[in-house]
């Protein structure tokens, strides 16, 4: 392979902040979604990274990912129809205005 | 023989499959549902029965290398992460209780939910779907063969229990009459408590594992109570102790949780808003033992490498023992709801069982699990027939006599749980009074009774091991705490006996008390069957049979002392004599107690007996402890002050025009009042309001949180 | 003349700027609908990232489930509160730039971590075709991977019943 190790793994731990910037930061549930969807991601290129460059002969990081791709789309699915719960019953889908546990 | 043990998969499948099948296909019928959850647990109890006879058969290498069965659940790059089953002495001994005690409790549940009549509990099939499930954890839980089912069990049954406690706070508006609020306010809450609670040890537990698994790279039971395991563990530090000091702590703050054990016992007396039969499956089979067992189980790990100073695992499981000991008993004292008495009795117990495995006894702290699982069963399937009756005598009073309809309606005062109101019940309910005798009996310790054996075993190991070094240690204390306990034991459940069953009835309800239907009285019966003979299983003079039984699996590691201490009459004299005299003692005061008088304890303890009876305000102490009421404290505090420091304040403002002559006692006042006093009050509140803001509800806040420390935690790791 | 080398690292740079400008559009747009666009973007940038490493199924699986599925039902559902973003308003909450702080320190502790590590890298031999078909792939999953490979397909399951519930008019 022609490209570095460290290069993959930047651009993962790049994708990585991008996503859980996302999460920390949009007002909107379907927002801290999408930043989830890119942290998961990262996650998995990090897993078929390692895959390729360290173990290629064991297929573990290749099930993981795998793996991690059917979990995302239960998270979608879940997460997605609770924000339209949410949206339905509290008219509204900021997370900031989504505090039934505050104090 | 050896057949049966193929089948251990099926003991916790079986309960688990009748979850399922009555939450997915037959919640619509009721009869259907119990029965399938009634012959799920039987076909258990068939298997385990059947366990129990081929370990006992299989001889010496099958009590201590059993059977096992191991599933590769996840391959993760170069290890493998098993789960599986395993079955050896401690786990059938343990097999032999719990399906068992659950079967009763199951039949007795199908009566307490009054299956078929008018008031038939309208979630009845869930109720028993939730049951089947805690089952299942719990069975899973003693066949676990390493630390990941076990904890995953755990946590099965830590859901449930929420489930079962806040079982009455789900109740619907839209079909359901007539509905106390405050009931179900209460039941959520208490469910609620008893999931955070627990979930504190839960997490300590998990970071065990967690420790566990990275430092030896197994949770298999017996891999890791192998030597050179567990030498290789005592050889790292961490934090200034042995690692294997720590991670027996932080199990044992697991089973501080389960187990109701100081500081973490809160929950336990609250459990009580759950129906009766959930009480006595948490009380006796199930949550609370599941953490004496981890402790019994992994007792290797706290054994090894101790010595009092530097590795003081086994001393604190003795200490926080005996501390709940004694606050379990004191507490039990002062309550007037029968079941609180029962709980809080509960809380004392399991300080014995703590303390009996503080000493590194296994056995004696597993034995009296057994035992106690029996007769406390039994005490709280009594006290669920006493308390149906009590309702029953309240329903016939107020149909009885349609006239004073109006008036039994507003007797807002009636609480069928109140033992103050009961009283002369035992002509009332002859069949209920005999087994709950036979329960109090086996729980003071009264040859020949199964608490006798068990609980002595647990004060003659601490003598003996008193005796031996004749120092100032955990075993005095144990012993002390041990003997004072059965004494404060005897008491208040002399004090039960003759509010509920002797005297006359201080409450029309109770002079109109019912016996309760078969259904529930046969399970009583059977039970108090086993809490007569259920001590001799291990009883000194046929050799204390057991010890080998449950222990020999702990000989692997070297470390367990299996051998039976012998019968010491100095022991048993004393708690017998100890016993008598507080039975005696607590009938004699309340056997004459009146309706409305002052309690004859209270008349003796005055404000000792105010904070036995608010439990030592350790209630009050967590709510102050958490943030909203400090606010609320801040906010009195602000008005107090405004009303009282600022009003004379103004007041004396105006005095200034008529008496010029005081300015330099006014500028006191100023200087003070507004600097000190009111500044002290500002400062409260400012504080209350800062500290509200880390309770934003925001859940961004929250991940914020977890980031920064995240961040901090890999800091640490990297530059220390 | 373009050695084989030089062309990985030229499609390796375009993909990270498909997919590091897909997620920066996807955390700073204010169009939420843009956001889910830019995070399609970026998710075809991960297929490529798959296609580069040699991991040819998973590349399909991505693009199926990631860009066909899960970007889809997103979008679905942004169009259905929409009414509500309509609204114009601040597509950031107040403590946006603690996190950015705290964000962009986390990622140079990363990128200090990562580079300290001495990675464990296969030798060149090895390195050369890992040649995975997706028929291995199969029996692996289907094998060893059993247990987890049916956990999942439950845990799927109980997701759609679940989103089914929670998502129904009632």
């Amino acid at each position: 392979m022609g490209i570095p190790l460290y290069w993959w793994l930047a651009v993962a731990a790049a994708l990585f902040c991008l996503g859980l910037y996302g999460a920390l930061s949009r007002k909107n549930a379907i927002g801290v979604l999408l930043g989830i969807e890119l942290m998961l991601n990262a996650v998995n290129i990090n897993l078929v990274v390692f895959w390729r460059y360290i173990t290629p002969q064991a297929l573990t990081g290749q099930i993981f990912a795998m793996f991690v791709i059917g979990i995302a789309a239960a998270e979608a699915a879940a997460g997605l129809a609770i924000i339209i719960a949410a949206y339905r019953q509290r008219d509204t889908v900021v997370v900031d205005e989504l505090d039934m546990m505050h104090w | 023989m050896g057949f049966f043990f193929n089948l251990t998969p099926f003991v916790p499948l079986f309960p688990l499959l009748a979850f399922a099948v009555i939450i997915l296909f037959t919640h619509r019928n009721n009869r259907l549902s119990s029965n399938i959850a009634i012959g799920g647990i039987t076909l258990s109890t068939v298997i385990a029965w059947g366990i129990v006879a081929a370990t006992i058969a299989g001889g010496e290498r099958t009590r201590t290398e059993g059977w096992q069965l191991s599933i590769p659940w996840l391959p993760a790059g170069t290890s493998v992460l098993d789960i599986g089953l395993a079955v050896d002495g401690l786990s059938a001994a343990m097999l032999f209780m719990v399906p068992f005690v659950c079967l009763m409790i199951f039949i007795y549940s199908q009566g307490y939910m009054n299956l078929g009549k008018a008031n038939q509990d309208p979630r009845y099939a869930r109720f028993f779907a939730y049951m089947s499930l805690f089952a299942a954890g719990m069975l899973g839980l003693v066949v676990a063969r390493d630390l990941l089912f076990a904890f995953i069990s755990w946590e099965v049954m830590g859901l449930c229990s929420y489930l079962l406690i806040g079982f009455w706070s789900f109740r619907n508006r839209n079909t359901e009459d007539h509905i106390d609020e405050a009931q179900v306010d209460r039941a959520k809450k208490a469910g609620l408590k008893a999931f955070i609670t627990t979930g504190i040890g839960d997490v300590l537990l998990l970071a065990g594992i967690a420790l566990l698994y990275s430092y030896t790279g197994t949770l298999t039971f017996r891999e890791l109570f192998q030597p050179e395991t567990l030498a290789a563990l005592q050889q790292q530090t961490l934090l200034g102790m042995p690692a294997v000091t720590v991670i027996a702590l932080l199990i044992f703050g697991g089973a501080v949780g389960k187990s109701a054990q100081f500081p973490l016992h809160v929950w336990l007396p609250d459990a009580m808003e759950g129906p009766t039969p959930v009480s006595a499956l948490i009380h006796a089979a199930t949550m609370v033992a599941a953490g004496v067992y981890l402790v019994a189980r992994t007792m290797p790990l706290f054994i090894a490498g101790f010595d009092y100073t530097s590795a003081p695992a086994l001393y604190w499981v003795a200490i926080i023992g005996a501390i709940t000991v004694l606050l379990g008993a004191t507490i039990g004292l002062a309550q007037d709801d029968i079941k609180r008495v029962l709980a809080y009795s509960t809380i004392s117990q399991l300080g014995y069982r703590m303390m009996g495995l503080g000493l590194g006894g296994v056995v004696v702290g597993i034995v009296h699990l057994l035992t106690h699982a029996f007769f406390k069963a039994l005490l709280f399937l009594g006290a669920g027939s006493v308390i149906h009756g009590m309702e029953h005598g309240h329903h016939a009073m107020s149909h009885h006599a349609p006239g004073d309809l109006a008036e039994s309606r507003e007797d807002e005062s009636f609480n069928a749980n109140d033992m103050k109101q009961m009283g002369g019940l035992r002509h009332r309910m002859p069949r209920t009074v005999w087994p709950y005798l036979f329960g109090t009996l086996a729980l003071v310790g009264l040859a020949p009774f199964a608490g006798f054996w068990s609980k002595d075993e647990i004060l003659g190991e601490a003598f003996v091991g008193w005796q031996h070094t004749l120092a100032i240690d955990h075993h005095l204390l144990v012993w002390l705490a041990g003997t004072v306990g059965v004494f404060l034991t005897a008491l208040y459940m002399g004090r039960q006996l003759a509010l509920v069953f002797w005297g006359r009835p201080r409450h029309q309800a109770a002079a109109q008390a019912h016996e309760s239907p078969n259904s529930r009285t046969v399970p009583l019966m059977i039970l108090a069957g086993f809490a007569l003979v259920g001590g001799f299983a291990n009883a000194p003079f046929l050799g204390s049979p057991l010890h080998h039984f449950m222990a020999d699996i702990h000989q692997a590691s070297h470390l367990v002392n299996v051998a039976a201490t012998e019968f010491n009459f100095v022991v048993a004299g004393m708690s017998t004599i100890l016993a008598v005299t507080g039975l005696l003692a607590g009938w004699l005061l309340y056997r004459n107690y009146q309706a409305g008088q002052v309690e004859p304890f209270k008349r003796y303890l005055g404000p000792v007996f105010t904070v036995l009876e608010r439990k030592y305000y350790i209630d009050e102490f967590y709510q102050l402890a958490i943030v909203q009421p400090v606010v609320w404290l801040a906010d009195q505090v602000f008005n107090f002050d405004y009303r009282w420091v600022i009003d004379p304040f103004v007041n004396l403002v105006a005095a200034i025009g008529r008496w010029a002559a005081d300015i330099s006692g006014v500028f006191d006042s100023v200087a003070i009042d507004t600097f000190l006093v009111e500044g002290v009050a500002r400062a409260f509140n400012a504080a209350g309001r800062w500290l509200r803001y880390t309770q934003t509800g925001r859940v961004q806040n929250y991940l914020l949180v977890v980031v920064v420390t995240v961040l901090m935690l890999v800091g640490l790791y990297l530059y220390l | 003349m373009l050695t084989n080398q030089m062309v990985q690292i030229l499609v390796f740079v375009i993909l990270t700027i498909m997919t590091l400008g897909g997620g920066l559009g996807v955390v700073s747009s204010r169009n939420l609908f843009h956001s889910a666009l830019f995070l399609v973007l970026s998710l075809v940038g991960v297929v490529g990232y798959y296609a580069l490493l040699d991991a040819g199924f998973l590349a399909v699986v991505q693009l199926l489930i990631y860009v066909g599925a899960i970007a889809v039902l997103i979008l679905f559902a942004i169009m259905l509160s929409r009414g509500l973003m309509a609204r114009r308003q601040h597509q950031r909450n107040e403590q946006w730039w603690i996190a950015a702080l705290v964000v962009l320190l986390v990622f140079v502790v990363l990128l200090v971590v990562l580079g300290q590590v001495d990675w464990p890298v296969a030798d060149e031999q090895a390195l050369l075709s890992p040649n995975v078909s997706v028929g291995q792939l199969g029996q692996v999953l289907l094998g060893p991977y059993m247990i987890p490979f049916e956990v999942i397909s439950v845990l799927l399951l109980a997701a759609l019943v679940g989103a089914i519930i929670l998502a129904r008019e009632t």
